[in-house]
């Protein structure tokens, strides 16, 4: 057993796991407390990676870049919430599904019209871009970037939701949205500002893969899936449960692929081990969800007082 | 009046496009558009999935993100025994029923335990597992998909070789998907079905099983679904897992909602408004200014959106308000 492998694919799934968490723990909340199913959370994703890499590209350094950006996304958030949001809520889910699919294709051809069809490369400063030596452990200094980031936003949407008196009107919300309204809370304030800090948080997660993958269109649409998994294996509206399932799921994904091969070797030929391995790795996060639905529907972390 | 016409005019429409579908081959052939022919194929097929998808949703209120993984069965059930250079089309019509049947029913049993946004979320998480497998079997062509070469063959019995054939045996399973689908919506077990949508505990107290009826009624889907699927690898001669990707799910159920769910007739509108949408916006777009060709799921997309947010009912519920007009003016 090669243990610095083990423990670099353990911070590759770490690595994906807060990725995910950015993108999820956003999307739990509007689905909870708005009982909105928004597909198009990936386009957030999308937007935040080409908005970065725009003003990377007219010459700003990365850290300004990722501050300008994540206001824009703010800003897009906000009025996608006011403009088309807002007059789904009271639909049903299969009305969310649609208008949400069109959205991503909308969103697709505008970028396709603004920043062309080929992708963007977003290049980084070289402070990030070198490598850090742990031990016997070499890792890129992006990498732990990313780790320190996602955690970072963990902690401070953490404290957000737990100690503050939004947080407390968001818990509440996901808990029972009726009696929050009933009570005099400004409702629609509420779901402005729980869309925006979600279409933001998104816009993050997307700016902080996009140095490694490069910004692309339709960048956002397989990890939203990933996403919703993600939300349903937590409990839906629950950011604790979209963190420890995020964190779950990354590993689960990354171990697999890294390691159900050499499980694979041991029954079928080689060839054949290294083909299947990624697809039944991809499957295996399936199958965790459809367990935890089939004996938990209402999630691993469920809200308080929420039952399926 | 005509006894045997029925008197809406929702109901004549229908009758004279299936009229139309009927003879559609001729007149393609007499205006010298064999591509017309293709599209139309393609079309109806695509219907048939449609109808099957309305059955569950429309009828029984069961919304399923993962309906296309049914087409990629079917359309493997073609795929892989031509591999083996098994041509026999009645091998692949019964390995596509008992396949899909299988797969309606062990995932159904599961899904079926669950409701509403969480029927929605384990229907996809089966169809990713289908997907994810076929991308897996390396042996068939793992992403790249397989090639089949030649069409199901029926020895003895009717052809599938040639695009007029091979439209008639498509035109044949449609039919007879919406006349069993129109059966079973006014039997008994289709009233308890629909009942079950509206209120499934007064179903319950009535002493119906629902959970064995919803059951039923997604075998039969997912079995009307595969034979889709059978009739798209034979018609496409190339099947891949991308067949079945939740993109695919997702507009089988823009089709159904688009022509009007649950309606017999709604996924037939609804997949050919569809098919027409995808074929022929992108050189509408190319029309107004040469270098939008691209640009075609901008109008597309917002089309969804203004249809969600203006068009209840889809085009079904655009005609039926066409009925109650006329019949208030007849008053």
């Amino acid at each position: 057993m090669d243990w610095g492998l083990l423990l670099t694919q353990l911070m590759n799934g770490l690595q994906l796991g807060l990725l995910l968490f950015l993108l999820a723990s956003g999307l739990t909340l509007i689905f909870g407390i708005m009982d909105f199913i928004n597909l198009s959370h990936g386009s957030f994703y999308m937007i935040g990676a080409y908005f970065c890499g725009s003003i990377v590209a007219r010459g700003g350094s990365f850290l300004v870049a990722v501050l300008i950006a994540l206001a824009g996304m703010f800003v897009v958030g906000a009025v996608i919430e006011r403009v088309i949001a807002r007059r789904l809520y009271h639909a049903d889910h299969l009305d969310h599904v649609l208008a949400t699919f069109g959205l991503i294709l909308i969103f697709d051809a505008l970028v396709h019209i603004v920043w062309g069809p080929s992708g963007m490369a977003i290049p980084l400063p070289a402070i990030l871009d070198g490598q850090v030596t742990l031990g016997s452990l070499v890792l890129p200094t992006y990498r732990l970037v990313i780790i320190f980031g996602g955690l970072l936003v963990a902690a401070i949407l953490g404290v957000l939701v737990t100690r503050s008196r939004l947080g407390m009107m968001i818990r509440a919300g996901a808990s029972n949205r009726t009696m929050v309204e009933a009570l005099g809370v400004n409702i629609h304030k509420l779901f402005l500002i729980v869309f925006a800090i979600g279409a933001t948080m998104s816009g993050f997660s997307g700016m902080l893969i996009a140095p490694i993958t490069e910004a692309s269109i339709g960048m956002g649409n397989d990890i939203i899936i990933i996403a919703f998994v993600v939300v349903i294996v937590g409990g839906i509206g629950s950011v604790k449960g979209a963190f420890y399932a995020s964190i779950l799921i990354g590993l689960i994904d990354t171990l697999g692929r890294s390691y159900l091969d050499d499980l694979l070797k041991i029954f079928m030929s080689l060839d054949h081990a290294e083909t299947a391995a990624p697809a039944l790795s991809a499957m295996l996060v399936y199958i965790l969800m459809a367990v935890v639905l089939a004996f938990r529907p209402q999630g691993l972390f469920p809200p308080a007082g929420v039952r399926a | 009046m005509m006894a045997w016409l029925p008197s809406s005019i929702s109901g004549r429409c229908y009758c004279i496009l299936l009229a139309l579908l009927a003879v559609a081959p001729w007149i393609f052939q007499w205006a010298d558009q064999p591509f017309l022919l293709d599209l139309l194929s393609r079309g109806l097929i695509l219907a048939i999935a449609a109808t099957s998808l309305n059955l569950i949703m429309g009828f029984g209120g069961m919304v399923s993100l993962g309906h296309a993984a049914f087409i990629g069965i079917g359309a493997y059930c073609v795929g892989i025994p031509a591999y083996y250079d098994l041509y026999n089309g009645w091998v692949h019509l019964g390995l596509t029923v008992v396949v899909s049947a299988a797969f309606a029913l062990l995932t159904g049993a599961v899904s079926l335990r669950t409701k509403g946004v969480y029927f929605i979320m384990i229907t996809l998480a089966f169809s990713q597992m289908i997907y994810f497998t076929f991308v897996s079997l390396e042996e068939y062509g793992g992403d790249d998909g397989l090639v089949i070469y030649f069409r199901s063959e029926f020895p003895d019995f009717l052809t599938m070789q040639g695009p007029v054939a091979l439209y008639y045996w498509i035109f044949a399973t449609l039919l007879l998907t919406l006349f069993l689908v129109h059966r079973l919506v006014h039997s008994h077990f289709g009233r308890v079905i629909v009942g079950a949508k509206h209120n499934e505990q007064r179903m319950q107290s009535l002493g119906f099983d629902t959970y064995r009826y919803r059951l039923t009624c997604y075998v039969i889907s997912g079995v009307i679904c595969g034979l889709a699927g059978m009739l798209l690898g034979n018609f496409t001669g190339f099947i891949s897992p991308e067949m079945m990707s939740w993109i695919r799910s997702g507009e089988l159920i823009f089709m159904v909602v688009m022509g009007g769910s649950g309606f017999l007739f709604g996924p037939l509108v609804g997949t050919g408004a569809f098919v027409f949408l995808e074929q022929y916006l992108p050189e509408f777009m190319k029309f107004l200014n040469s270098s939008w060709l691209e640009y075609w799921h901008l109008p597309f997309g917002l089309l969804l959106v203004l249809l969600v947010l203006y068009g209840k009912g889809g085009i079904h519920g655009m005609l039926s308000k066409l009925d109650s007009k006329t019949q208030q003016s007849g008053q």
